[in-house]
């Protein structure tokens, strides 16, 4: 319910928002404006916020010195590729154990769930010896699939979450207008769940698009992403700041643009079931 | 043929047995209906039927051929939810064709179809609609069109009109009679609603926790009642049911006489009693009538224009060919 609030009140509470809000996002806002800086200025002190020559050098070096468009398109080939097929594993799962649970379906839910919570790198010596095995090193099918693997629990619990929302009656009347469990899924489930759907594919992009642990060990330079792109700039080369922060900035545009027109989708798939 | 045959079908769910074993039979064409009150076992006796849960033991018998493990999408039957089930992303028309769809009918044959259900249900109009746009009646009205569409072997009515308003749920109570007649297919119909249960049924099962107290039409039931359960039951207002000396008179545990066989007076009668609540109908009054030393409370039904107040000392005679018998089992003397 709505609570009356008073004028002053709400004033107060929009600028602390906005206050956190802009704390929240000044480490990005930071990166941009220092991609714009010359690498003197980055490392200014005092630090320069707006007030400086602004400046396309760094992004002219960094396009130059690597090829841009070879990583964004690895990104967006690992990242979609693993969220479609992580999705087109997880429907039929979240099927299952929303409409047909079993006694054990919250503990394998939970089980599926306790997988992210271990370490990553407790399991990097076996991954990589079976990406060696396999020849799948610095490739891109490779890393599709340790991705889609990685982020196959949560798109799980996520699509169970909204597929529990949906009345069972609805589908057990699909099954009664004779409808196969392939037909029920295809025709009735997956239309209603679009919205469910949507937020999962969105939310699970991103993390596959920002996932470094993975892409930085398992890849060299056929498949490396964006994530390798930026590492490729910090350490070796020394500290060149701008130039990092324009290849940041370069990696992180085309996700942010995403997740500033999908906003509401996201809201929602985050905070899906939390308001009954 | 629309013959549905169930023996010895039982269902558990865990521990706890829902329905124990039972035989019954439902003759093609016929208005069955199920009734009883909350938790009884009769929507899983429905969704038994209709394969939504599998037969813990038993057989079913479906259009002469065995279905008890038959998947609900081939046997051949339409049922109509108390929530509609309708797919909230498709319009009315394609409700309405999916079934077909699914049955790979020709297009331009479920064309004419969709077109000669949405006219009968008066649905011409809202074909292009989303559910969501339409009200509670329109929503059972295409629930009813996606079942009809697909000519099924027996309609399964769970609980259909409990969602709607009172008035909307008479008129809709006729239109499935009607829908019967017209397709004079078998109907399978589950309420908790015995005034439903009289009024449209063929043949009413009345159950109690899953067991068949009675099967018989709707006048039978309400002339000899099995037992004391389903004398409660059917008819409205409830029977009097009455123990102790009065009953021994007839040579019985209990007695029961309806509200509407006890004829009231100021003067002479069988019983007497002070008015407690009188309930005026217009064509009826009821009548709560204390202190008969009795039971608690009788409840006489008298024609409108009879008026007695709160508080009125009133007499009462039960016609005695009417007075119904049960022994201490519960069950009917004859």
């Amino acid at each position: 319910m709505a609570r009356a609030v008073t004028n002053n009140r709400k004033i107060i509470n929009t600028a602390a928002a906005w206050a956190i809000g802009l704390l929240i996002f000044f480490p990005i806002l930071w990166t941009i404006l220092t991609s714009f800086k010359t690498e003197a200025q980055a490392i200014n002190d005092p630090p320069l916020f707006l007030f400086f020559d602004w400046t396309l050098e760094n992004y002219a070096v960094v396009q130059e010195r690597s090829n841009y468009g070879r990583f964004l398109w690895n990104s967006i080939i690992i990242a979609g590729g693993s969220t479609l097929l992580g999705v087109a594993i997880a429907i039929p799962a979240a099927w299952s154990m929303a409409f047909v649970p079993s006694k054990r379906t919250k503990d394998i839910l939970l089980w599926m769930l306790s997988t992210k919570m271990l370490p990553a790198v407790g399991v990097l010596y076996p991954i990589y010896l079976l990406f060696i095995k396999f020849g799948l090193l610095d490739s891109v099918i490779g890393l599709t699939i340790v991705l889609m693997l990685i982020n196959l629990p949560i798109i799980v619990w996520m699509l169970y979450t909204y597929f529990r929302e949906i009345p069972g009656e609805i589908l057990e009347a699909s099954r009664m207008d004779g409808a196969s469990l392939r037909s029920e899924i295809i025709h009735v489930l997956t239309p209603m769940a679009i919205p469910g759907i949507a937020s999962t594919l969105l939310l699970n992009f991103i993390l596959a698009w920002n996932e470094a642990f993975w892409t930085l060990n398992l890849t060299a330079a056929q498949a490396a992403p964006l994530t390798a792109f930026i590492a490729s700039y910090s350490s070796p080369e020394g500290l060149f700041y701008a130039k990092l922060s324009a290849a940041s900035t370069m990696a992180i545009l085309p996700i942010l643009i995403l997740g500033w027109f999908s906003q509401k989708q996201l809201v929602r798939g985050l905070t899906f079931g939390a308001v009954k | 043929m629309g013959q549905i045959t169930l023996e010895k079908v039982s269902k558990t769910f865990g521990d706890v047995e829902v329905i124990p074993p039972l035989d019954l039979t439902i003759e093609d064409g016929e208005f069955a209906v199920f009734v009883g009150p909350s938790g009884c076992g009769k929507s899983t006796l429905l969704r038994l039927i209709a394969g939504l849960e599998d037969v813990t033991s038993g057989k079913m018998i479906i259009d002469g051929s065995e279905a008890t493990t038959v998947p609900p999408a081939k046997r051949g039957l339409a049922m109509v939810f108390q929530s509609y089930a309708l797919y909230p992303h498709m319009s009315v028309r394609k409700n309405i064709a999916f079934p077909m769809k699914m049955a790979g009918i020709d297009p331009a044959e479920q064309e004419t179809r969709i077109e000669q259900a949405a006219a009968a249900l008066n649905l011409t109009d809202y074909l292009d609609r989303k559910p969501g746009q339409l009200s509670g009646g329109q929503r059972q009205r295409v629930a009813i069109g996606r079942a009809i569409v697909r000519e099924p072997a027996a309609f399964l009515f769970d609980e259909p009109l409990s969602n709607l308003d009172a008035a909307l749920r008479v008129g809709m109570r006729m239109e499935i009679g009607e829908l019967h007649k017209k397709l004079a297919t078998t109907m399978i119909y589950v309420t908790h609603d015995q005034v439903e249960a009289m009024t449209m049924a063929d043949k009413i099962v009345v159950l109690r926790a899953g067991v068949i107290e009675q099967v018989g039409s709707p006048l039978e039931l309400y002339r000899t009642p099995r037992n004391v359960f389903v004398a409660g039951f059917i008819g409205s207002p409830t029977m009097n049911l009455i123990e102790g000396p009065e009953a021994a008179k007839h040579g019985a545990h209990t007695i029961g006489v309806r509200p509407e066989h006890i004829d009231v007076t100021e003067g002479e009668g069988t019983w007497s009693g002070v008015v407690g609540v009188a309930e005026h109908l217009g064509s009826d009054t009821f009548f709560h009538i204390h202190q008969t030393g009795l039971a608690e409370t009788i409840t006489v039904r008298a024609p409108g224009e009879v008026s007695f107040k709160h508080g009125d000392t009133i007499h009462m005679t039960p016609r005695p060919d009417l007075i119904h018998k049960f022994d201490a089992k519960g069950l009917r003397i004859e």
